[in-house]
């Protein structure tokens, strides 16, 4: 008898914690919020405003997948995670999808079970110097201390580079942001390396910005985008098609101003039926009302939209297009067909 | 009559006696806890088998092998990007025992020093360690880390400030640089002995240069040479003692203890060439000497004062709890005021200090671990920072972490007793 209650015990929380990985969509459904993970605080891709207000490019991939879930942009807890919990927060279901300036690689994608869904940004590592260190190359480096955000796929591609190159570094670890300005204004450090992004994101920041300038090399690819949890295809497909749909209304002129418009009758483009529920049932394949994909456009605009809010040459960080620009105008950014 | 226990019922064994009968009540109610215990265990562990994370991946310890990929910067044993985690995680766990052990020996004296002048009779040596006392150990040890820490790299100066003609900063007599990424300090190093290399002639036919010796073992002559120095001065103390048992006169060893220290120690040194590197700034950076980084320093401080602050307390606990009638028969006696304190009073107070002691230790390891808020690698910085992150087995490096800190904690704990056990009070 004892052993049957020791068993029926187990067994009962055994099927209670397995119910809850189930389907995520449903989850945030229910909870009627979007658990999403972002950054501590880069300003252009996730920080809070002057109004306690999450703003940025990759908190604009939360709010439309939260506007084509749920209706609402703001229905969305944002998370703040350092290098560090990001993964954890992931798989242990904290958060419901992750996008935070994080590079897709092999093993995240097969060892540590997540799915990468899209590549809202093509970046790659860099270097900032102050401008009187009078360096003006990374194979300048040698001996050199170099601040290093920990737990970061930059670590090992700097490691890599140095080794490669024969150069020897001292590196700095730092865990975060701030600590990481505190010991480079502090010239703590000689350099500061992270993805060419968040360097361009942080100059701004500082007290006198024309003191420090990048390298011009970038010794990685750093693919970054929104991660989910494997195993759950239909919520991964959610997120990925709500970013292709950011992309496909930028290649086809639907905004944020006109969105509205464009959705009240079937126009002359097809795609662009379909996308915007006017034409054919896409919403219904993928679990979602037809207007999913307008809610989403008309909360946070199409990609273009939202790269020169945030970090566009007219914005405070000023980033070129670059790789990020639509493939029609030679950049890597490419939706496949709504059909 | 009344028992304690009622005599055995002859009718057999009724299931309510489980409860009601003294004999086997104590039985059930254990067995009852013992079940509940396993059910509560069961439970953790089917939650954990049943973790999403741990059913993908499960458990596997394989990874401890694959080159670590990353850089760690103070290498107390020799290590690249391409060792493996297992090393990555030795050099942390190293790191760790160099501050905590560094941490504990200056604790010790903040401690002893804090704890006896607050007992001062004079007002403003009193007052100031009671306000050091109670300053430090109010505010949260990170807090003091982090303070330390961005202090000496915002007023300290960058290596770039000794650099040309008429410097900012100049190093310390010519051979000691503080900057803010660390102390440069010159190294010692040996150019005879075991290992020694013949000296390097230039080719112009310039003064010969004399190479530097890698074995260790010459640190281990030192090493003897002072363990010698130590057991000869241990002797003549002795012999002293038995002169002053014996003729109640103490002989004078002042002198020949200064010499038994010192004589044999230069000697040596002097035999085995000792020679020194200093710092010369080169590129970014100082190149030669030995580097106690900042990270080093700000920990190694922060945790010394902080703990200082507790063992101060243990110390005052100690020493006031030796009667006042000691201190008085011993003035009595003649003993001067340091005297009473070294011959009667410490020697009693040890008793009382040394078991809480022993907790401060472990607390400075265990506090050892906030190394990360300075970019300082110890275990907690590789094994569950680097290593964790960069190949996403959170639960083998929480458990080997956990492994880890258990082991260093109940070796000091085992240590610190039995020196306890040798200075308790023997009772016969």
């Amino acid at each position: 008898m004892k052993k049957s209650v020791l068993l029926g015990t187990v067994a009962a929380a055994g099927f209670a914690a397995a119910g809850a990985s189930a389907a995520t969509l449903d989850d945030v459904q229910d909870r009627g919020s979007l658990n999403c993970g972002v950054n501590t605080g880069v300003p252009g891709f996730a920080a809070p405003d002057a109004n306690g207000e999450w703003q940025g490019f990759d908190v604009a991939i939360c709010r439309a997948v939260a506007a084509a879930v749920l209706g609402d942009p703001n229905a969305v807890n944002f998370i703040s995670t350092t290098g560090k919990t990001r993964f954890t927060a992931l798989a242990s279901g904290e958060v419901d999808l992750l996008a935070r300036n994080t590079t897709w690689t092999f093993s995240r994608d097969t060892d540590l079970k997540f799915d990468f869904v899209a590549i809202n940004y093509y970046d790659g590592q860099g270097f900032i110097v102050p401008t009187a260190l009078g360096v003006s190359s990374a194979e300048e480096l040698d001996g050199a201390t170099i601040c290093i955000q920990t737990g970061t796929t930059t670590e090992l591609n700097l490691a890599d580079y140095f080794r490669v190159n024969n150069m020897s570094y001292e590196p700095v670890p730092i865990e975060n942001e701030a600590e990481a300005r505190t010991q480079f204004l502090a010239g703590a450090c000689d350099v500061y390396t992270t993805d060419r992004s968040a360097l361009a994101s942080v100059r701004v920041t500082y007290p006198s910005p024309d003191d420090y300038k990048l390298l011009p090399e970038v010794i990685s690819k750093e693919p970054l985008g929104p991660l989910v949890r494997h195993g759950d295809s239909e919520w991964g497909d959610i997120v990925r098609w709500t970013y292709f749909a950011l992309v496909a209304a930028e290649q086809y002129g639907v905004t944020q101003d006109n969105v509205a418009e464009m959705a009240t009758e079937a126009g002359d483009n097809p795609e662009v039926n379909r996308l915007l529920g006017t034409e054919g049932e896409l919403g219904a394949m993928i679990g979602l009302e037809s207007s999913w994909a307008e809610n989403a456009i008309a909360a946070v605009g199409n990609y273009g939209e939202i790269f020169s809010r945030n970090i566009g040459e007219e914005s405070a960080v000023g980033l070129e297009r670059g790789l990020n620009a639509l493939y029609t105008e030679g950049g890597l950014q490419y939706a496949p067909p709504f059909r | 009559m009344t028992t304690l226990s009622d005599p055995p019922h002859a009718d057999g064994f009724r299931l309510s006696l489980l409860v009601r009968d003294k004999r086997y009540r104590s039985y059930t109610f254990q067995a009852i806890a013992l079940i509940a215990l396993f059910v509560f265990f069961g439970w953790l562990a089917s939650n954990a088998i049943r973790n999403p994370v741990l059913q993908q991946a499960g458990i596997d310890f394989g990874f401890l092998a694959d080159p670590a990929g990353y850089d760690i910067n103070q290498q107390p044993i020799p290590y690249t990007s391409q060792s493996s985690h297992l090393r990555a995680s030795f050099i942390g766990a190293i790191n760790t025992l160099i501050v905590a052990f560094l941490a504990c020996v200056t604790a010790t004296v903040f401690g002893v020093f804090a704890g006896v002048l607050r007992l001062s009779n004079n007002w403003i040596v009193g007052k100031l360690m009671a306000l050091y006392v109670e300053m430090f150990r109010n505010i949260p040890v990170l807090i003091w880390i982090l303070i330390i820490f961005t202090i000496s790299a915002n007023v300290l100066p960058q290596p770039s400030a000794f650099r040309g003609d008429d410097p900012e900063a100049s190093p310390i007599l010519g051979v000691a640089a503080l900057t803010n990424r660390g102390f440069y300090l010159p190294r010692p190093y040996f150019t005879n002995g075991i290992g020694a290399v013949p000296d390097d002639v230039p080719a112009d036919g310039g003064a010969p240069v004399a190479q530097e010796v890698a074995s260790i073992a010459n640190w281990l002559i030192v090493l003897a040479v002072f363990a010698a120095s130590f057991l000869a001065v241990r002797g003549v103390n002795a012999w002293a003692t038995k002169r002053q048992n014996a003729t109640g006169r103490r002989p004078s060893t002042f002198w020949t203890n200064l010499g038994l220290w010192f004589v044999p120690i230069i000697l040596t040194l002097l035999i085995l060439g000792l020679r020194w590197e200093v710092p010369e700034l080169r590129g970014f950076n100082f190149q030669g000497g030995i580097l106690a980084r900042n990270s080093l320093i700000a920990l190694w401080f922060a945790l010394s004062i902080y703990t200082g602050a507790f063992i101060a307390e243990n110390v005052r606990a100690g020493i006031l709890a030796i009667s006042r009638g000691q201190t008085e028969a011993a003035a009595a006696l003649g003993l001067r005021p340091g005297r009473v304190m070294s011959l009667v009073v410490l020697p009693q107070a040890l008793r009382i200090i040394i078991p809480p002691l022993i907790s401060q230790y472990l607390n400075i390891t265990k506090n050892t671990s906030l190394a990360i808020a300075v970019g300082y690698m110890d275990l907690t910085g590789t094994l569950g920072g680097i290593t964790l992150n960069q190949t996403g087995r959170a639960l083998e490096c929480v458990l080997l972490l956990m492994a880890f800190y258990l082991v260093f904690s109940l070796v000091i704990s085992a240590v610190m007793n039995a020196y306890n056990a040798s200075v308790a009070l023997k009772e016969r």
